[in-house]
């Protein structure tokens, strides 16, 4: 079984992040990356399916700056086979041009499957995947969080609102994992020394003129912190308490 | 201190692997396991299995491959969260494996080494005794050689992994007297008290050691911290050592036993730092959400300078320790450097921890917030594998040699 994990560096979601002074970007100093989390359920599920199958190849696919080799490393050091960076400056905010990309790259791979992380934490465009199947002509099932491969037929549920949607599809097929699909590894130790070793082939990229453009962002309104009161039944007084005498909601 | 200092990469990705660990696995139990002192099987298998047994030893020896410095970081990560896990990571690995990397024959390091690097039981290392405490080499465990194998009689007291581990260095007397050189290093293997809790997690005991005959853990300690880790008296009632068990020359045990304390006193040192910084993280974060007087806590001078202190002296004692460890991993003398980063960590730990409590106010002094664990936690450090003093002395010694003299 031949996987690509189509995979992106996004800034730690724990970092306070502050805007550029250009007011259309984030400003990177000091920022932490980290793999996407949404792709990490992705590394997780093709590892599980080359493990089952007892052979195959799991690749990564990163588009972005050379600092992406870093993240690449934890797909890695997970278990992944082998990277392929293909290197850009920044990474388009025109994620069309981002999928044209991916899919120049995947078109001749002999790809059983391709998967992606159900959102980026970033620019939460949800669309890569689904664009990404759209040019390779293939199949895409979004959000998936469980998934049955049986020869070349997959069966995948999607959470829905209020529900489970179950959808079968033929390989190869695109998917993108959600949250539950499975409890991604830790890296191993002898994992991230091995990481070192795999190959990573960096291919440059370059873009079409883009055909929209980052106008203006802005942070969220202030909004007031919570306060843990405790844990379980004995924090249940002091809740009411509050709600009561600060809160006065009560 | 700048990670580009003593850090490469893959120093980055064990921290980050190790940290998220901590946070996602081992801080949702380490109130519950402080509470119950039941050793976590769980969670230090969950730490076997990703390397973090056997980080410091060659692939060949059973180990990850990796560096001391990589040892430490671990160590210090998992002491932000709990340092129970961070001193069964660091007993086990400086007191409990060193040792037999160190000194052991090509023999004994093939069979004993992809048990305790490869993370498959917990050793430990059994020095102190009920009357040779700071004074190790008072060691009255007595060995008596009989042709093939020697008989040892008496008991270690504080072992930490007693109960729960497989594999021990210990150390007992060859030559009547009270003297430092008539003490030599032997292996001893008893079986894990806790088996059953071990073969259900698949870690902790192995069916292919064979045990020493006569060697007995005593009931657990119930300790003020480091309460999930587990603490017992060792008992050698005619207890059949062979030979083949001797580890390195007859008579160098206390030699050996120097040397495993300099570099496991590193291992200490970013044990106490990780309690600091763990307790000086929970203050900062308390200090912006608590308000009083209308202001946040940390408005007031009271508390921003107690935190601008700690934060100076973490980073004190990040270089302190991580220079030790570099030089360490250089083969650079380091038993002063180590002393140094120990004494100063552990009593840094101890500050940090009082303080954070005291930043907390009366919700510090309750189980709700983790700050009273770490201030309990943290008291040990400046007793085990030297006490404070023990360490002001080696580096007494070292400015003043003879004129302060022995212990
Ligand atoms: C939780 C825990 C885990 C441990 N794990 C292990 C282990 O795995 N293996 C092991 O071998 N040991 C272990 N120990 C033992 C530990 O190393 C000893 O407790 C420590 O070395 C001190 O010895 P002692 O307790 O006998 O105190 P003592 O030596 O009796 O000291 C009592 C006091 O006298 C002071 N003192 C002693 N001599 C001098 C001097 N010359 N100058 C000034 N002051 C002095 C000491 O600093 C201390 O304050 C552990 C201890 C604890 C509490």
């Amino acid at each position: 079984m031949k996987i690509a994990v189509c995979i992106k560096r996004v800034p730690d979601t724990e970092t306070r992040i502050r805007i550029a002074a250009d007011g259309v970007s984030a400003d990177e100093a000091g920022v932490k990356f980290i793999l996407n989390p949404y792709d990490e359920f992705a590394v997780e599920e093709a590892l599980q399916r080359k493990e089952k199958a007892g052979a195959g190849e799991v690749v990564v696919i990163a588009l972005g700056p050379d600092a992406a080799q870093e993240t690449m490393r934890t797909a890695l050091a997970m278990g992944a086979d082998r990277g392929v960076l293909l290197r850009a400056d920044a990474i388009p905010a025109d994620v069309l041009a981002v999928a044209k990309a991916l899919a120049a790259e995947l078109k001749d791979g002999g790809y059983d499957l391709v998967l992606f992380g159900k959102i980026a934490a970033d620019d939460c465009a949800q669309a890569v995947g689904p664009m990404t199947a759209e040019l390779l002509g293939l199949p895409c099932v979004t959000a998936v969080s469980k998934l049955e491969l049986d020869g070349g037929k997959g069966v995948a549920h999607r959470e829905i609102e209020g529900g489970v949607e179950v959808v079968e599809f033929a390989l190869p097929a695109v998917l993108t994992a959600d949250k539950g699909l499975n409890t991604p590894r830790y890296p191993a130790l002898k994992g991230i020394m091995a990481a070192k070793k795999k190959p990573v082939e960096v291919k440059p990229v370059t873009f079409a003129a883009p055909r929209l453009r980052v106008a203006a962002l802005e942070m969220p309104p202030a909004r007031k912190e919570g306060r843990i009161v405790g844990e379980g039944p004995d924090a249940v007084p002091e809740l009411v308490r509050l709600l009561r005498e600060e809160a006065k909601v009560l | 201190m700048d990670d580009s200092l003593f850090f490469r990469e893959e120093h980055l990705e064990v921290r980050e692997m190790v940290r998220d660990l901590a946070r996602n696995e081992i801080a949702p139990i380490a109130r519950a396991a402080d509470a119950s002192g039941e050793f976590p099987w769980p969670t230090v298998a969950k730490m076997a299995e990703l390397g973090l047994l056997g980080i410091p030893w060659p692939e060949e020896l059973g180990g990850t491959g990796m560096d001391y410095i990589s040892y430490i970081i671990a160590v210090h990560e998992l002491a932000k969260v709990d340092a129970s896990h961070g001193i069964t990571v660091s007993a086990h690995t400086t007191l409990g494996t060193s040792p037999i990397v160190d000194f052991g024959t090509p023999a004994q390091r093939a069979k004993y080494l992809p048990l305790l690097a490869g993370g498959k039981v917990l050793g430990g290392f059994g020095l102190t005794e009920p009357g040779a405490g700071s004074d190790a080499g008072g060691t009255a465990t007595m060995a008596e050689d009989k042709g093939d194998h020697y008989l040892l009689n008496g008991s270690k007291i504080f072992i930490t992994h007693a109960g729960v581990g497989e594999i021990f260095v210990c150390t007992a007397r060859t030559t009547p007297g009270t003297t430092g050189r008539g003490i030599t290093s032997f292996i001893v293997k008893k079986e894990n008290v806790e088996k059953a809790k071990a073969v259900a997690v698949g870690f902790g005991h192995d069916d292919s050691i064979t045990w020493t005959k006569g060697v007995r853990a005593g009931k657990k300690e119930d300790k003020m911290g480091w309460r999930a880790s587990d603490t017992r008296e060792l008992f050698f009632q005619d207890a059949v050592v062979p030979k083949e068990d001797v580890l390195g020359p007859v008579g160098e045990g206390f030699v050996q036993f120097l040397k495993t304390l300099d570099s496991g006193r590193i291992g200490v040192a970013a044990l106490s730092l990780g309690i600091a910084e763990g307790a000086y993280d929970e203050a900062v974060k308390y200090a912006g959400q608590r308000k009083q007087f209308g202001r946040y806590i940390g408005a007031f001078q009271g508390i921003s300078f107690a935190l601008a202190d700690l934060a100076t002296e973490i980073e004190a004692g990040k270089l302190l320790t991580y220079q030790a460890a570099w030089l360490k991993q250089n083969g650079k003398p380091h038993k002063i450097e180590a002393a140094k980063a120990k004494l100063y960590c552990s009593e840094l730990a101890m500050r940090a921890t009082i303080n954070a409590v005291q930043v907390h106010g009366g919700y510090g002094y309750t189980t709700d917030y983790p700050v009273e664990r770490m201030m309990r936690d943290a008291k040990v450090c400046e007793i085990g594998e030297g006490t404070s003093e023990i360490q002001r002395l080696v580096i007494a010694r070292s400015i003043l040699g003879d004129v302060v003299g022995g212990g």
